[in-house]
């Protein structure tokens, strides 16, 4: 066994006293050491990370395994963490040390797990790429020519690459899905409301959504356990009920949405007709649905995100906290300097939108519209699921694209429109996974399964069971080997 | 007839009588060191989320109850987006299109009786810090102590028509919610705050340009700043000028109104619904139970005092003003102390000594019970009027002992015994032959004399009821 596996053989090895978490966490520090081209840490936190390592050894013989307990974990830097700097990526928070945990962080340490560092991301998860973060961009471990994915783009490689067994991600419109698909890994976007927001740096609230991310859709289900639950700190959290360990799955309808299909490339096509293959062989059947406003979504998302985000970053003022203009000359000074320092460009572009759509006059044909639009996708879904238990989709239109293809230019929605089959479930606030499917020259591809409100148990049952028959999730990169 | 019409509309901002903060679990005392009542919640760290207090709403509830307003069964809040140093989060959190109280009324009294002004919303929000650009030279401190203190913002019908009618409407509501128990009424401390809008007409002309005056904490401020805004803005109509539609402050040292700069001011707040809190909802089941906890308010308690305790509606109704006041009334009464009496009291030397004292009335340091004995003691005879007087200022300055106590220790006790005084009387009128013949030859108000004479031998002890019959008794006819 090496630090290589999973989360499931990391626990089960502790468990078994086949390796001690001061030797698994000792690997990571030596995987991200030698990883260090693919930029995919903001922070790693050695000292900690082995002192926490040596405490859980002592745990694990004193009491035995529970939980976590001394297994390997990186947080996407959003989230909040007590006493290691949180950045979001962003200038405006290059040296911002959160005095409290995140409700995520603060569950995945009473669980034992052992924080190795912090991952690197789109700035305030602004991004599709992770090209936009202050850090630098991420390498696709695949290919480093090329992008992980975004906004959780160094979660996704570091679990490529093999460095973590496990990490945390966000997703407001594909940020765990997306970069999940680019590197080959797996992640899941929980129900909105699942996972407590509490602690995880705002962006667009009323999509942001934490969740699990690693090799295994077993591993999310494991991971997703020790996340979720209902937090009186969050008032949009929900109480759905604890994730089930092993369910037992019957033949599920699986719903194909044409919308989804249309415009998809052979490279992306061919491994999801074999995925509805292999769907068909494991006993479910797989129909045809519409849902018509797909064309739509992505207009919607960025109206609405952006609007929330305006606000939301309202806060990073210079004041309190955060980065702050050298000598104002005057409060409006300090605000202006402040905040045109610490963002960068893509951040800048959405406040911009935003405010425009809140502004009067304009509200009700952006804000107020999209919203009304987000119902009828929602609506969409919910038809949808009156006739089929699952949605099966690509996640992504292209393989990873190359650094700067989508972000060179000057048209922004260039990069927005990778989104395209992701945040149609973040509007309605769906649970979606992602999992590896194949791979198009080289690299991976992704499907995604969405699901009906709180059916994370059945998409990752569904995934495992696909796991089972495949093994996509399996592969790594050459490159990650030879670390 | 006026040659012009005012019309004043009021905004009065409630602070909550909660013990944490509307969307923080932060305390709200008063006074404390800067930045010590604020939690990361209140700071708007990065990642933190608002919780909204449910005793905020039981109390906004009970005043929607009370006023006889519509209480949404479904309400939301908004956010109100500006920049300012003390707004942590760079929005407020408020309550744009759907306030939790639409409607109501408040009754205020006016040199012309009753009134009835008419409420167009109450609806909840959040308090900002506070800018300290005095105590550190050329910098701006921010205590973010008060940010997140919970407010009910009370808005009324422009239907006030002067200065006074503005300052008897702000009264009516201060004592209101301080019947309810949801504000400690504290203006010194900014537990209410008013923003007064106000424009003048020609009358039966459509409504003038109107300006605000923004944050005034007394009554007295809010009808001296509307007095000189009116003034003001009928000066400028009268010499052909126009009113700006604007936002002014009050300084009282001045008393003047000024054009206010920059802070809170934004052309746009881009108000949308807040995605952090979910939409808040009303059930029967609380509507049920705070209107079951409805205390006895000041129209139903004046009604009372007249029907059953048989005061008249000029003391039912001054007793009733003042929530402090009518509690102490009732304790007194509820000692035994005769109402009317106990009435007179509070009118009386006890207003007095307030006033004297400088404090409201929820500082008066007389227990009502002892207040209550007093009383008794007067009626009974025990001490006379005058004793009771300055009983009642020993009790007051010590603001504590026993009125029989100190009957007894003082030696107070009035002195009506028929024999003790027949001989203080006799010997009194035997000293002084000059003035008792004067007396009998006509000079009636001699008696006066006499009564002085005998009260100055007893130490001021003696009954006058007695020495007065007893006088002229030994002193025959006038």
């Amino acid at each position: 066994m090496t630090t290589l596996g999973t989360l499931t053989e990391t626990r089960d090895a502790l468990a078994a006293k086949a390796v001690s978490s001061v030797e698994v966490v000792g690997d990571c520090m030596k995987r991200i050491d030698a990883a260090r081209h693919l930029n995919a840490f903001v922070t790693v936190c050695e000292q900690e990370a082995l002192a926490s390592a040596a405490r859980a050894d002592g745990a694990i013989a004193r009491d035995g395994m529970r939980g976590l307990l001394g297994v390997p974990i990186a947080h996407k830097d959003i989230f909040c963490t007590d006493g290691v700097r949180t950045t979001c990526a962003s200038r405006m928070l290059e040296n911002f040390v959160s005095p409290y945990d995140a409700t995520v962080v603060a569950r995945l340490r009473a669980a034992g797990a052992v924080m190795v560092g912090k991952t690197n991301m789109d700035e305030f998860a602004m991004g599709s790429t992770n090209e936009t973060s202050h850090f630098g961009p991420v390498a696709n471990p695949w290919d480093v020519g090329r992008v992980p994915g975004g906004s959780s783009g160094g979660s996704a490689a570091a679990l490529a690459a093999g460095l973590v067994p496990a990490a945390t991600g966000t997703d407001t419109g594909g940020s765990i899905r997306q970069p999940a698909a680019f590197c080959g890994i797996s992640g899941l976007k929980p129900t909105y409301g699942r996972v407590s927001r509490f602690g995880m740096v705002a962006f667009a609230s009323s999509l942001d959504q934490g969740g699990p991310m690693a090799r295994t859709a077993a591993d999310l289900r494991l991971l997703l356990q020790h996340m979720e639950g209902h937090d009186p700190r969050d008032s949009t959290s929900a109480d759905a009920g604890p994730t089930p360990h092993a369910p037992q799955q019957p033949a599920l309808n699986v719903g194909i949405p044409r919308e989804y299909w249309a415009d998809l490339g052979d490279d992306v096509a061919g491994p999801l007709e074999e995925a509805v293959v292999s769907l068909r062989r494991l006993g479910h059947r797989c129909h045809d649905v519409s849902l018509p406003h797909t064309a739509f979504a992505v207009p919607v998302y960025y109206v609405v995100a952006s609007a929330e985000a305006s606000t939301n970053l309202s806060r990073y003022d210079g004041v309190r906290y955060g980065h702050r203009a050298a000598e104002p000359a005057d409060l409006d000074d300090l605000y202006r300097r402040s905040r045109s320092e610490g963002f960068g460009v893509e951040v800048k572009r959405r406040i911009l939108t935003g405010t425009y759509t809140l502004s009067v006059g304009y509200y009700d044909a952006y804000y107020g519209q999209a919203q009304r639009v987000r119902r009828l996708i929602r609506q969409d879904f919910l038809d949808a699921f009156g006739q089929v238990d699952v949605l099966l989709t690509p996640a992504t239109p292209t393989p990873a694209p190359a650094l700067g293809a989508l972000t060179g230019g000057a048209d922004p929605t260039v990069m927005y429109k990778q989104d395209v089959y992701t945040v149609p479930a973040s509007l309605a606030g769906l649970p979606a996974l992602s999992i590896p499917c194949g791979f198009a020259d080289g690299l991976p591809v992704g499907l995604q399964l969405i699901g009906p409100y709180f059916a994370e148990d059945r998409l990752l049952a569904l995934g495992e069971a696909y796991q089972r028959e495949t093994d996509w999730h399996l592969r790594t990169p050459t490159a990650a080997e030879a670390l | 007839m006026a040659r012009w019409e005012s019309v004043i509309g009021l905004e009065v901002h409630v602070q909550l009588n909660t013990a944490s903060k509307i969307f923080s679990g932060a305390g709200t005392a008063f006074g404390e060191p800067p930045n010590t009542q604020a939690c990361s919640i209140d700071l708007a760290l990065p990642g933190v989320l608002p919780v909204l207090n449910a005793e905020v709403v039981r109390q906004a509830v009970l005043f929607g109850l009370a006023v006889q307003g519509k209480i949404a069964e479904r309400c939301r809040f908004d956010r109100k987006n500006y920049f300012y140093p003390d707004l942590p989060k760079g929005y407020q959190i408020s309550q744009l299109d759907e306030p939790i109280v639409r409607g109501g009324h408040v009754m205020i009294d006016t040199d012309d009786g009753a009134r009835r002004i008419d409420l167009t919303r109450a609806h909840l929000e959040e308090d900002a810090g506070k800018s300290l650009h005095e105590d550190y030279a050329g910098l701006t401190g921010i205590d973010l102590n008060r940010a997140g203190t919970p407010l009910l913002e009370v808005v009324s019908e422009p239907q006030l028509t002067s200065p006074g009618e503005a300052a008897a409407y702000f009264r009516a509501l201060h004592a209101l919610v301080r019947y309810l128990g949801i504000c400690d009424g504290d203006l010194s401390q900014g537990s209410m705050r008013c923003d007064a809008n106000a424009s003048v007409r020609r009358p039966g002309a459509p409504l003038g340009e109107r300006t605000e005056i923004k944050n005034l904490n007394s009554f007295r401020f809010l009808e001296k700043a509307l007095v000189f805004e009116i003034d003001r803005q009928i000066d400028v109509l009268e010499s052909g000028g126009t009113v700006e539609r604007e936002t002014l402050l009050y300084d009282a040292e001045r008393d003047e109104t000024r054009p206010m700069r920059g802070k809170e001011l934004s052309d746009d707040y881009r108000y949308f619904p807040d995605p952090d809190l979910l939409p808040v909802v009303v059930t029967r089941e609380l509507l049920a139970e705070v209107r079951a906890g409805l205390p006895e308010l000041a129209d139903a308690k004046r009604e009372r005092y007249q029907r059953t305790l048989g005061l008249d509606d000029h003391d039912a109704r001054w007793l009733v003003a003042d929530p402090d006041r009518a509690a102490y009334f009732e304790a007194a009464v509820d000692a035994g102390g005769q109402p009317k009496a106990a009435a007179n009291w509070l009118m009386g030397d006890v207003a007095a000594a307030l006033n004297r004292d400088g404090h409201p009335p929820s500082m008066i340091p007389v227990p009502a019970g002892q207040l209550a004995k007093l009383i008794e003691r007067t009626l009974d005879e025990t001490v006379s009027g005058k004793i009771a007087k300055s009983l009642f200022e020993m009790l007051w300055s010590s603001g504590e002992g026993d009125v029989d106590d100190l009957i007894a220790a003082h030696g107070l006790k009035q002195v009506s015994d028929d024999d003790a005084l027949t001989k203080v009387v006799t010997d009194i009128v035997a000293a002084n032959p000059a003035q008792a013949a004067q007396y009998r030859g006509g000079q009636a108000k001699l008696l006066g004399f006499f009564v002085g004479q005998v009260m100055k031998a007893t130490s001021g002890k003696a009954n006058p009821r007695k020495v007065n019959e007893l006088l002229r008794e030994h002193l025959g006819s006038p």
